[in-house]
């Protein structure tokens, strides 16, 4: 079954007197628990399509659905409501609050987006800080931690929730190579523990060939041999 | 909500210096409005009380039609015999009335048998004039018998007249003064004190009793200049006061005008606009405290949206409702302000308890009146400051923090 599906999408902004396509009559579907990248140089569209997976952005033609959702017809309140109950989301600059320790920040949307109990809370944040390895980091700032810890502890935060789908921007573009491929390899176990679905840009060869599959993006389009895989 | 105020304080404390720096501006604009509220409110205290307690007292009932005319002193507007019983009886009787005093007001001459010169006199029953005006023995300079206040045969001089003439307690003068039809008489006195002078109407006057006043004037019976009452209650005031109106209203004259008016203090002095002013200047303290408030938490507020555009863009991309975001940042507008507003109250109340243990003077009017100050506020004026300094910071922090979620997530996270 699909977990996101885009039906003839596209996405033009208007810069100044000029129109720009971002993202041009693209139509593409991916599985859930699948493992997929978008790749592609800078301003190929990778990010625009990620941005309408996670509700962040409406399409300005077509129709996008994420874990059966049309997403077009949401108000910000409902697309809000969305992401925090489907969706995971790891950046490429890791976001994570300064002044909340490494367990508040993974605690963050279960506290101020699910209204959790502590109860229900702690063994949560527990149980996905031990996953990426970061338990004994719990009561760290972010300014204390590495680059690869920072990532790991975003990881984290966006699997507390336990989303259909996470999505991850870049997410290796500011770590080196070894600590890229940690983070890769733990995106990809969590994807076996958990059963999320990881959905991530990057235009790191090294990384592309990780991907169970990928769409190579070109101008705002995908190139003829983009998918592979479970993705068509 | 804890929640969302724990998040705010720990915000705010990302930025200590800046949050210390407003919270300072917000605590000396508290601290302000304390210390003059407290000083402006014992300065009035003091000058109100000094007027109502040894001169004024804090209702006057007159015949109807002496005001009009009050600075005359008009014999032909006295309040004759029959009135005034039922006036006694009727201020007997009110409810919230502590005491009252009947004084027959005139001018008359004043010599010491060398120089003559003009003074106004109130003839008093002594006993009853110290539950309507208690301080007036506090006036009194060099008094003949410190525990009694005035007998008859006895007068008690304004100072600047005594000074003027030379004369001093235990001295004699003559009293000579003219009556209703025009015909005068003359009296010796022994000046039994000196009345220190007092700004406002009657603040220069002299004293002797009632029975003298009228014997001087040739009363064959006593007729009444004006009747001066305290109430048990000052800030009761305005309820006597309209009791006594009241009570008052059905004796009329045969053209069925009334035959009394009562006015209070206010309306007696023109003191009372000092009062006013005092009133408005602290309104204006306020106004100051407020555009502080505003000013400083605004922003503090927009600077930190600016600052933290990508920050809100996670939080909304993590799917924090608009209003949610809205909260964190009124809630830190809130804190700031209730941080500088508990700093201020605590300031101010020391600076006011400071002030007491140091002592407050100041001079005041052409008399050269001292009076020594006992600043304080009530729970309620500090409540009330600090109730003015959490809206207006909320109010301040509304703009940025709708602005804050109303940020599209898409936009903000691609903000450097």
């Amino acid at each position: 079954m699909d977990i996101v599906t885009f039906e003839n999408v596209s996405k033009t902004y208007r810069s100044g007197e000029t129109t720009v396509t971002a993202l041009g009559d693209v139509s593409l579907t991916i599985p859930r628990g699948m493992f997929t990248a978008f790749v592609g140089p800078s301003g190929s569209g990778k990010t625009t399509a990620l941005n309408l997976i996670g509700c962040l952005d409406q399409p300005t033609r077509g129709t996008v659905t994420v874990a059966g959702q049309a997403i077009g017809s949401m108000n910000r309140r409902r697309s809000a409501a969305f992401r925090g109950k489907h969706l995971g989301f790891v950046f490429q600059d890791f976001n994570l609050l300064p002044v909340l320790t490494v367990h508040e920040n993974v605690e963050y949307p279960l506290l101020m987006i699910q209204d959790l109990s502590k109860a229900q809370r702690k063994p949560a944040v527990e149980k996905v800080l031990t996953a990426v390895g970061m338990a004994d980091q719990a009561g760290k700032y972010p300014a204390q931690l590495s680059g690869g810890q920072k990532q790991r502890v975003a990881i984290a935060r966006a699997l507390v929730g336990n989303p259909a789908l996470v999505l991850a921007d870049e997410p290796t573009a500011n770590l080196d190579g070894a600590t890229a491929q940690k983070v890769i390899d733990l995106m990809k176990r969590m994807r076996d523990e958990f059963g999320i679905t990881f959905v991530f840009s990057t235009h790191d060869p090294r990384i592309m060939d990780q991907a169970e599959a990928f769409f190579h993006m070109e101008d705002g389009r995908l190139k003829d041999d983009a998918a592979t895989g479970g993705a068509s | 909500m804890i929640k969302v105020m724990s998040l705010a304080i720990r915000n705010l404390l990302r930025y200590k210096r800046r949050t210390l720096l407003t919270g300072l501006l917000i605590a000396v604009g508290v601290l302000a409005v304390i210390v003059f509220t407290g000083l402006s409110g014992s300065f009035k205290r003091a000058i109100v009380g000094q007027i109502t307690d040894s001169v004024l007292s804090h209702l006057q009932v007159h015949k109807k039609g002496y005001m009009a005319s009050i600075d005359n002193l008009p014999l032909d507007r006295m309040i004759p015999e029959k009135p005034y019983k039922k006036l006694n009886e009727t201020l007997s009787n009110s409810p919230g009335v502590e005491g009252f005093s009947p004084r027959i007001k005139f001018g008359a001459m004043l010599s010491n048998f060398a120089q003559t010169t003009n003074v106004r006199l109130n003839g008093i029953d002594p006993e009853k004039e110290l539950t309507a005006v208690p301080l007036l023995p506090s006036r009194i300079k060099d008094p003949k018998d410190p525990d009694v206040l005035l007998t008859p045969g006895q007068v008690l001089l304004p100072e600047i007249l005594a000074k003027g003439m030379g004369v001093g307690t235990g001295d004699t003068v003559v009293l000579v003064a003219n009556n209703r039809d025009g015909s005068v008489n003359g009296m010796t006195f022994e000046v039994a004190g000196v009345v220190e002078s007092l700004m406002g109407p009657g603040g220069r006057d002299g004293y002797l009793h009632i029975d003298d006043a009228a014997a001087l004037l040739r009363m064959e019976t006593i007729e009444i200049s004006e009747v001066a009452v305290r109430v048990t209650d000052f800030d009761a005031l305005a309820d006597v006061a309209g009791r006594i109106n009241q009570a008052l209203a059905p004796m009329v004259t045969p053209n069925g005008q009334p035959v009394f008016e009562v006015h209070t203090w206010q309306q007696l002095t023109p003191f009372y606009n000092v009062v006013r002013m005092i009133d408005l200047m602290t309104l204006g303290i306020k106004i100051i405290l407020i555009a502080v408030v505003l000013i400083s938490v605004l922003n503090v507020m927009i600077m930190s949206v600016y600052e933290r555009v990508k920050e809100i863009g996670t939080l909304a991309a993590m799917g924090t409702q608009p209003s949610r975001i809205m909260a964190l940042f009124v809630a830190e507008g809130f804190c700031l302000g209730l941080t500088g507003a508990a700093a201020g109250a605590v300031l101010g109340s020391g600076a006011l308890w400071i002030l007491n243990l140091t002592g407050v003077e100041v001079a005041f009017g052409g008399a050269g009146q001292v009076f020594e100050l006992a600043p304080s506020v009530t729970p309620g004026e500090v409540l009330s400051a600090c109730v003015i300094v959490l809206l207006v910071s909320v109010i301040a922090s509304l703009q940025p923090a709708a602005k804050a979620a109303a940020l599209e997530p898409v936009d903000a996270l691609r903000h450097v």
